[in-house]
């Protein structure tokens, strides 16, 4: 009897194991090696260049803060903004990287949900670019008119005159749905964080180590009846998180669409902007998540099936993106409305080369805007197809960064090119940025930089106890052959 | 260690085992007594004989009380204190849709604390230190090790026989874990 093999799974065919799914966890890893792999990086000394590139984004989020400052006490006349475009780079900043936001609570939530179960190794990182893209957004609209003592003006309070503020405008609706956003997703993160820091704490050699960690890690024991409501906690929150993520990009979409702007009054706005939310954050997950795993030799985890799922992921956004590029064109078209058609004709798409003779117009002010969106974000991920493109590594980083520039210049092109001429050509303007606009957004690059350079340091980059859960030894209905063996020995006693 | 037993803890080589052993402790009828492990085992609350978990429930309560909160948040002002006529548009019941969206948003923000809430309420967590971690080898259970504790306050728990029954199930490395005195 101790010699019999495991009766197969249900279902199971001799001769078809080929077709089996390719592990998640490459090279039969053991848990321990998960362990050592993820808090190694933690505990062991931080690499060299890591101070460097620390001390350098701190220095360029130090750049960001003093031209708040600067900002602050002097007004919003340092920025390039005018008369007829208002809303500039501060809105196209806050919107990209809100939007950046995106991708972190898809993979937690929705891939979740869905039992993908590849996200596990990289839901983690993405969770923490999605807390850190929301901190660098949150800061535009609190700076934005320059005059930070009435930033309480945007709470649902009323003001001196007792006047409350309008709860049908959609910049409320911002505020809650962007704060809601805020802290669900930090509570998201952290709740996936404490078995992990639990193991952190009980590997701590030093004794303020062991304090911090144990602090955060709350008491965690592992036991199954604290598993249980912290399944089950689990499964509540991504069930939130899905229509949230949903909910926020499509209110910030509402900004604009519910106004009357020729350009943004489009009642395709909502999909459009969630689709191009996931797009950017998953251009910007794999940017970041491609060196960390060259750096750090993850490549057992973060696997090349991993890299190419994400890819297709960003080839499917990505057309959708492009499909609503094409609809809002179509539906400027179709109108009939004048107003529409001039906003994305002769504002956006006439080029001075192609379409501009084509339709004997005078090429749009911002076409290379435009264009540039074009090709960053609806022809750079159609490489995407090739399975060829999608394994090469570097390739795919080269992408990504298209895309990271390509969702930028669309928030651009949405905010400006709406603006710049107003229904009267006596109010038309070009927006130039100055330098204090330009190095503003340079900085949020570094908070947000500082910030995930210390996530990998001090906290687990890898959701170690989620990982576990996927590999093949964790599966309780499917033991290796030695622990059947020593099963079957056992009942074989008793 | 000293002080009185907290539990009998054994070690098991794998998910499977445990699994397999939290199976035959559950029929044999034990009531307090608990699985450790790594990551949450898929079906052990099955093997280990425990209910759903009930914090749905009380979330569900969290969020009503969100969406009750945000209409009267954004109705009292708007119908009642100072209506604010904004473009005309009238500020009545017939407006509601214009009110959704933070309606929606107050009852996911306070259905995610809530949940929160529920999940260390229930858990009786946060808390500094527990009998078992006196065992310096129960440190392993976040790395790779999977423990089952019979606890002393078990109303069938018996020094002698309950770590016979824990061997017999295929436990190794049995330890009497103690609380400090």
């Amino acid at each position: 009897m101790s010699n019999e093999p495991t009766p197969p799974p249900a279902g199971f065919r001799p001769g078809e194991l080929s077709l089996a799914r390719e592990a998640l966890v490459l090279n039969n890893r053991s848990f321990s090696w998960v362990t050592e792999k993820v808090c190694g990086i933690v505990e062991g000394p931080a690499p060299k260049w890591w101070y460097v590139a620390t001390a350098a984004s701190a220095l360029l989020a130090l750049v960001c803060f003093t031209l708040i400052g600067y900002l602050i006490s002097t007004g919003v006349g340092v920025w390039g903004l005018n008369s007829p475009v208002g809303w500039a780079w501060d809105i196209t900043n806050f919107v990209f990287w809100i939007g950046i936001g995106h991708a972190g609570t898809l993979i937690s939530a929705i891939l979740f949900l869905t039992r993908q179960r590849w996200r596990t190794s990289i839901n983690r990182a993405a969770e923490a670019m999605t807390i850190f893209a929301v901190i660098c957004a949150g800061i535009f609209p609190g700076i934005h008119v320059g005059r930070i003592w009435m930033v309480w003006f945007l709470a649902p309070v009323p003001n001196s005159n007792a006047i409350w503020p309008n709860f049908r405008s959609p910049l409320l609706w911002d505020i809650f749905a962007v704060s809601t956003y805020f802290t669900v997703s930090l509570l998201f993160w952290y709740t996936g964080m404490v078995p992990d820091l639990a193991t952190l704490r009980d590997r701590a050699t030093n004794l303020w180590k062991k304090r911090i960690y144990g602090f955060f890690a709350l008491g965690w024991r592992g036991a199954n009846r604290q598993w249980r409501h912290y399944e089950m906690a689990y499964l509540i929150l991504a069930a939130l998180s899905t229509p949230l993520v949903l909910s926020v990009h499509s209110i910030v979409s509402f900004d604009f669409a519910t106004s009357v702007i020729p350009g943004w009054h489009t009642t395709i706005f909502p999909p459009y902007f969630v689709a191009g939310a996931i797009f950017g954050g998953f251009a910007m997950v794999l940017t970041l998540m491609i060196p960390a795993r060259a750096i750090f030799k993850m490549h057992d985890l973060i696997t090349p099936r991993h890299i190419d799922v994400m890819c297709k992921i960003l080839l499917l956004t990505g057309t959708i993106v492009g499909y609503a590029y094409l609809m809002e064109l179509f539906v400027a078209f179709y109108s009939g409305n004048e107003f529409e058609r001039w906003a994305f004709l002769r504002n956006r798409v006439a080029d001075p080369f192609i379409f501009g003779p084509m339709f004997g117009v005078e090429p749009a002010p911002y076409w290379w805007a435009y264009w540039a969106m074009m090709l960053c974000n609806v022809i750079s991920p159609q490489f995407f197809w090739s399975r060829k493109m999608r394994n090469r590594v570097i390739g795919v980083w080269i992408i990504c960064m298209f895309i990271n520039c390509g969702m930028w210049f669309e928030r651009f092109v949405i905010i400006v090119t709406s603006l710049h001429r107003d229904f009267l050509p006596s109010s038309w303007g070009m927006f130039h940025p100055t330098w204090v606009d330009m190095w503003t957004f340079i900085g949020t690059f570094g908070l947000f930089m500082f910030l995930f350079l210390l996530f990998i340091k001090f906290l687990p980059m890898i959701a170690m106890a989620e990982i576990k859960g996927v590999m093949p030894q964790g599966d309780p209905h499917h033991p290796s052959a030695d622990e059947a063996e020593a099963v079957h020995l056992q009942e074989y006693r008793g | 260690m000293k002080g009185r037993v907290h539990a009998i803890v054994a070690e098991f080589p794998s998910a499977y085992a445990l699994y397999r052993a939290a199976e035959q402790v559950r029929d044999k009828g034990f009531r307090r007594w608990d699985c450790y492990s790594p990551f949450p085992i898929h079906h052990m609350d099955d093997a280990m004989g425990l209910k759903k978990s009930p914090i749905g429930y009380v979330v569900f309560l969290g969020g009503l009380l969100g969406a009750v909160s945000a209409v009267a948040l954004q109705g009292i002002p708007s119908w009642l204190l100072y209506p604010l006529i904004v473009h005309g548009k009238p500020t009545n019941l017939f407006t509601l849709p214009a009110f959704f969206p933070i309606i929606f948003e107050l009852t996911v923000l306070f259905s995610a604390i809530t949940t929160i809430g529920c999940l260390l309420v229930f858990n009786q967590l946060p808390r500094w230190n527990h009998p078992i971690f006196n065992w310096d080898g129960f440190r392993r259970v976040t790395d790779d090790a999977f423990f089952l504790a019979i606890e002393a306050t078990d109303p069938q728990f018996s020094e002698t026989r309950t770590a016979t029954l824990l061997s017999e199930i295929g436990g190794t490395n049995l330890t009497v874990v103690r609380e400090e005195d």
